[in-house]
Formats: C-alpha cells, sequence, structure tokens
C-alpha cells in the first residue's frame, strides 16, 4: 500500500495534514503506584521515523504498548487514525519472539493464519507470495525452512522484522528490537530498517536508549525523562537522505548527536529534582 | 574414547561385574537356590519359563498400555480444560492432586469390587497412578505461552481458539512430552500392584500374578526371571517414550537438541 501514501515522495511531511497518531495527556499508573508516564502529549504524522529516546525504566516501552492497544492508559487518550483491521500495526519486541516450533516462513506466516492482512488468507498464493517477498527484504532468501535455532540472534531479529512488515502494516513500533545484538550486526540492521522504511514508508515509532541510533536513524527524536516519563524534548533531525555509513562520519551528525546527548542528560538531570513532583502530579491525577 | 561408547560400555561393563561376583558368591558360600539363586539359575529359568512368562508379560503389557494411553488422552484433555478455565483448574486441581496422593494399593480392592470386568479394574487402578504427571506438566506447559507472543496474537486479532492451537498447545508439548516419560514407568507400577491386589488367576494371568506365585511355591529363580522382564519392560516403554518426544521435538526444543547438533 505504499503508493496510497500522501507522503510518498516527500521526505518532509506536510504539518497541515492530521496526524496518524495523536496522544493527549497519556498517564500510566501500575497498581503498585508507580507512576510510568505522566502527561505525554504527541503527534506523529503520517511517514514520520520518530525515536523515543531515553533512559531504561522511563516508560517508552509502556508508552509502545499503549500505542498498540496492548495496555490501556489510566488516563489521557491515544487516538489511531487507522482502520482498526488487525495487521495495520507491526510490533517488533526487543526479542525476537519467534514460535520455535515454526520455520522462518511459519513464522511470518503467523499474522496472515490469525486472519490479520486484509483477509489474504494463509493458504492463499498472495499471502505465500507476500511471505518469500518479506524474508527476501529483510535479506533471508533462502532461509525459508530453516528454524529460529539454526539462526543467529540477528538473523532472528530479521525474521522478526519480516513478521512485522509482511501485512504492510500503516504503523510499525518497535521496541528496543537492536539492543541485544552485537555492534557490527546492529549496525547492519540500522541500514536494512532505513532501506526497508525509504521504501514503504510506514510511520515508525522506534523506542531505543542509543543516541547514535535515534540520530541516525529518525526524521524526529522525543527524548523522555524517567520516572514518571515525560516528553522533555522533541528535535527534528534534518540530516540529509538517504544516509548511510558516510552519514554517521558527517560533522552534522557528530553534531546533532553531541545536541541530542546533552539534552537527553538534561533530562536526567531533571528528572531527579522532578520525581517527588512529578510522584505528587500522579498521586493527584488519581484523586482527581 | 567417544563419549557414545563410554556411556553404553561402563555400565555394561559393572553390570557384568556385578553378575560374575554374584555367581561366585553364591557358588562359594552354597547358598540354597530358593533363598537367593545364581545369575546362571535364573537363565536357565528364563529359558525354561521364558514363552508363559512372556504370556504373562503380554497381559501386563496390555493393561500398561492401554492405561498410558487413557492417562495421556485424559491427562491432556484435563489439562486443556484448565487452561480454558482458572475457575475449573482451581476447582479440580486439588481433586486430582487427592487422587494421586492416595495410595493404589488402599483403594485397589475398592476398585475392583466396583468395577466387575478385571482388565477394566486394573486399567482404571493404572490409570490413576499414571495420570497425574501428565495433567500437572501438561498444565503449567499450557500457562507458559511467551507473554510477548501473546501480546503479538492480540495484536494480530487472534481468536481464543488460535491463542489455544497456534501458541499453548505447541508451547505445552515438550511438558507433555515430559510426563508422558514418569507416566510410562508409573503405568506398569500401577499395573503390577493393582494385580497383585485383585490376584487374579486363570486365563488372563499377568506378570505381578506370576511373581506372587513363584513366592508361594518357593520357585525362586523364576521370581527373579519375572522380575527381570518387568525391568527390562519398564526401560523399553520409557526408551520408547524418550525416542518419540525427540522425534517430535526436534527441530526446535532444547531437550532434544543434542542429536540435532552435528
Amino acid at each position: 500500500m505504499p503508493g496510497a501514501s500522501p507522503a510518498k515522495g516527500s521526505s518532509e511531511v506536510a504539518a497541515s495534514e492530521a496526524p496518524i497518531l495523536e496522544l493527549r495527556g497519556v498517564e500510566k499508573r501500575f497498581g503498585s503506584g508507580l507512576v510510568a508516564l505522566a502527561g505525554i502529549d504527541l503527534d506523529v504524522a503520517q511517514g514520520e521515523f520518530l525515536s523515543l529516546l531515553g533512559p531504561s525504566g522511563c516508560g517508552k516501552s509502556t508508552l509502545l504498548r499503549i500505542v498498540a492497544g496492548l495496555a490501556a492508559a489510566s488516563a489521557g487518550s491515544c487516538r489511531l487514525r487507522l482502520d482498526g483491521a488487525p495487521g495495520r500495526i507491526g510490533f517488533v519486541f526487543q526479542d525476537p519472539t519467534l514460535m520455535p516450533w515454526s520455520t522462518v516462513a511459519g513464522n511470518v506466516m503467523l499474522p496472515f493464519r490469525l486472519g490479520a492482512g486484509g483477509g489474504a488468507g494463509s493458504g492463499a498464493a498472495g499471502a505465500r507470495e507476500r511471505v518469500r517477498a518479506a524474508i527476501a527484504a529483510v535479506g533471508l532468501a533462502g532461509f525459508e525452512e530453516a528454524y529460529p535455532h539454526q539462526l543467529s540472534g540477528g538473523m532472528r531479529m530479521r525474521v522478526s522484522i519480516a513478521r512485522a512488515l509482511v501485512t504492510d502494516p500503516a504503523l510499525l513500533l518497535l521496541d528496543e528490537p537492536f539492543a541485544a545484538l552485537d555492534e557490527i550486526t546492529r549496525l547492519q540492521l540500522n541500514d536494512d530498517l532505513l532501506r526497508l522504511w525509504e521504501e514503504r514508508r510506514p510511520t515508525v515509532l522506534f523506542v531505543t536508549h542509543s543516541v547514535f541510533e535515534s540520530v541516525y536513524l529518525s526524521t524526529r527524536i522525543a527524548v523522555l525523562s524517567g520516572r514518571p516519563g515525560r516528553i522533555a524534548a522533541d528535535l527534528p533531525v534534518a540530516l540529509a537522505r538517504p544516509r548511510s555509513r558516510a552519514t554517521r562520519m558527517s560533522p552534522d551528525y557528530a553534531a546533532l548527536c553531541e545536541r541530542v546527548s546533552a539534552t537527553l542528560a538534561e533530562a536526567m538531570a531533571g528528572a531527579m529534582g522532578g520525581a517527588m513532583a512529578g510522584a505528587m502530579g500522579g498521586a493527584m491525577g488519581g484523586a482527581a | 574414547m567417544n563419549p557414545f561408547w563410554l556411556r553404553a560400555l561402563a555400565p555394561a561393563a559393572i553390570g557384568l561385574l556385578f553378575l560374575a561376583l554374584w555367581q561366585v558368591a553364591v557358588r562359594l558360600a552354597a547358598v540354597p537356590v530358593y533363598i537367593l539363586p545364581a545369575p546362571s539359575d535364573i537363565a536357565t529359568s528364563l529359558w525354561v519359563d521364558g514363552p508363559s512368562l512372556l504370556g504373562s508379560l503380554l497381559v501386563t503389557l496390555r493393561i500398561t498400555l492401554a492405561a498410558l494411553a487413557a492417562a495421556a488422552l485424559l491427562g491432556g484433555l484435563i489439562a486443556l480444560g484448565f487452561s480454558l478455565s482458572r475457575v475449573v483448574e482451581v476447582s479440580l486441581f486439588p481433586y486430582a492432586v487427592i487422587l494421586q496422593v492416595t495410595p493404589i494399593v488402599a483403594i485397589a480392592p475398592l476398585i475392583i469390587i466396583w468395577v466387575r470386568t478385571p482388565f477394566l479394574a486394573l486399567l482404571v487402578c493404572a490409570w490413576i497412578v499414571a495420570f497425574f504427571p501428565i495433567v500437572s506438566n501438561t498444565t503449567v506447559g499450557l500457562n507458559s505461552a511467551d507473554r510477548n507472543l501473546l501480546a503479538l496474537f492480540r495484536l494480530y486479532g487472534a481468536s481464543r481458539w488460535q491463542v489455544l492451537w497456534r501458541l499453548r498447545v505447541p508451547t505445552a508439548l515438550p511438558y507433555f512430552f515430559a510426563g508422558l516419560r514418569i507416566s510410562g514407568g508409573l503405568a506398569l507400577i500401577g499395573a503390577v500392584v493393582a494385580e497383585f491386589v485383585a490376584g487374579t488367576g486363570g486365563a488372563e494371568t499377568g506378570l505381578a500374578y506370576r511373581i506372587l506365585e513363584a513366592g508361594y511355591r518357593l520357585a525362586i529363580p523364576r521370581l527373579f526371571a519375572a522380575l527381570f522382564l518387568l525391568s527390562a519392560t519398564g526401560i523399553a516403554i520409557y526408551l520408547v517414550l524418550d525416542q518419540l518426544s525427540r522425534r517430535l521435538l526436534r527441530h526446535w526444543h532444547e531437550s532434544a537438541a543434542s542429536e540435532e547438533e552435528d
């Protein structure tokens, strides 16, 4: 469905267009009283690649689960401008989360088997062709019949990405997908993810705690402060596209990384002082 | 030495050494055969009484295998029922435990009174002993599905049924087989205990009854021969179930992975 996307062909998205995702005052409190997220306001435009950058435990994964509908917000609203059909959202977890009893092809076929992806059906030749194409797109052609335990960590993550992409989702959610991989594999997968995004242009929400990764990949970075998580800064990334290994060596890239690092450090320092106030605010929000 | 051969030959050597010592000790001390027969006496008895003992073994084996099949089927179904409803699990699980901890020797006479068909009575006794490991293991397995995979199934709009068949049941399979391997041995023990209590003679004479009978008649070599057949059967059942489990899980589960490595 890339042809249907109005954002196609322009890396800067028209501001007038209604955002695909609208978060207003989203809060998450857990039963233990822990306030994970407080007052998150965020608009994401069609075709954006937005990184949610923050320290561990700042609630960025929780935010992703709320967007996916896997967790409910305690307060606030989360509005998605998608038709509700399953398969319009793709999700990649930190672990590859594959079914070990199923082959690569079987794992990538899963969304269709469960009835997602516009009722393509698992038996349909169309579905099989899309599975083959998705596996090829992540560079695993020829491994269709392999089992997950026969693959390396990076290859498993590729399968996970292929599964998320096979339904051609309008919104792709990635929860620190490369955090557990070695540096070499990680850089390679960064490039592959960028290429796939350029080709298909889904809207991407990418959770990470790596400054370098977020600057390299994103069109925009939302910096979250910790406990409770709130958006401390919202920075556009105006690096030229397409990005490549050369981008990582450019002075612009270095300058941006430095700026984002400083913002992140500020946010974390602010969070230390603001933690008490945040907790108070959360408690008052609970009383209201 | 190749580790496989070490694993096979070392126990065999110990066994042979043990048998040789036994033979020599019995002969030297001139122990009467009705106290402790020498291995050669047992071997002779195994040769002479072999055909009739094998017939009895078949009777016991039939009960064992039927009980194991019933335990696998009903145990699996009970576990499925437990996984579908937390209320059902919480209400019924304690009774499964009660059935498990009640000594089968104590309730076997009742079952034999209540169930008129001897074969069926023995089957019920063996089943009671064998079903619990399958129920308890499979229940744990059905509840062990990966949380992120569960989330993914939800995201793609999977029905309860799809979650059960495509996720919970495959996850539970290795647990089920672990239970089955334990139940295989237990089914044999259950069948033997039930035969002891029932003492059914006549045409359908199981191996347990032959052991009792040999004891009464002081035919101790035959008793040992029957015992040997029982142990061998138990080992064979375990090996078959182990192979079955390895074969079915070899593509993906750690418990069967050593065979995959080459």
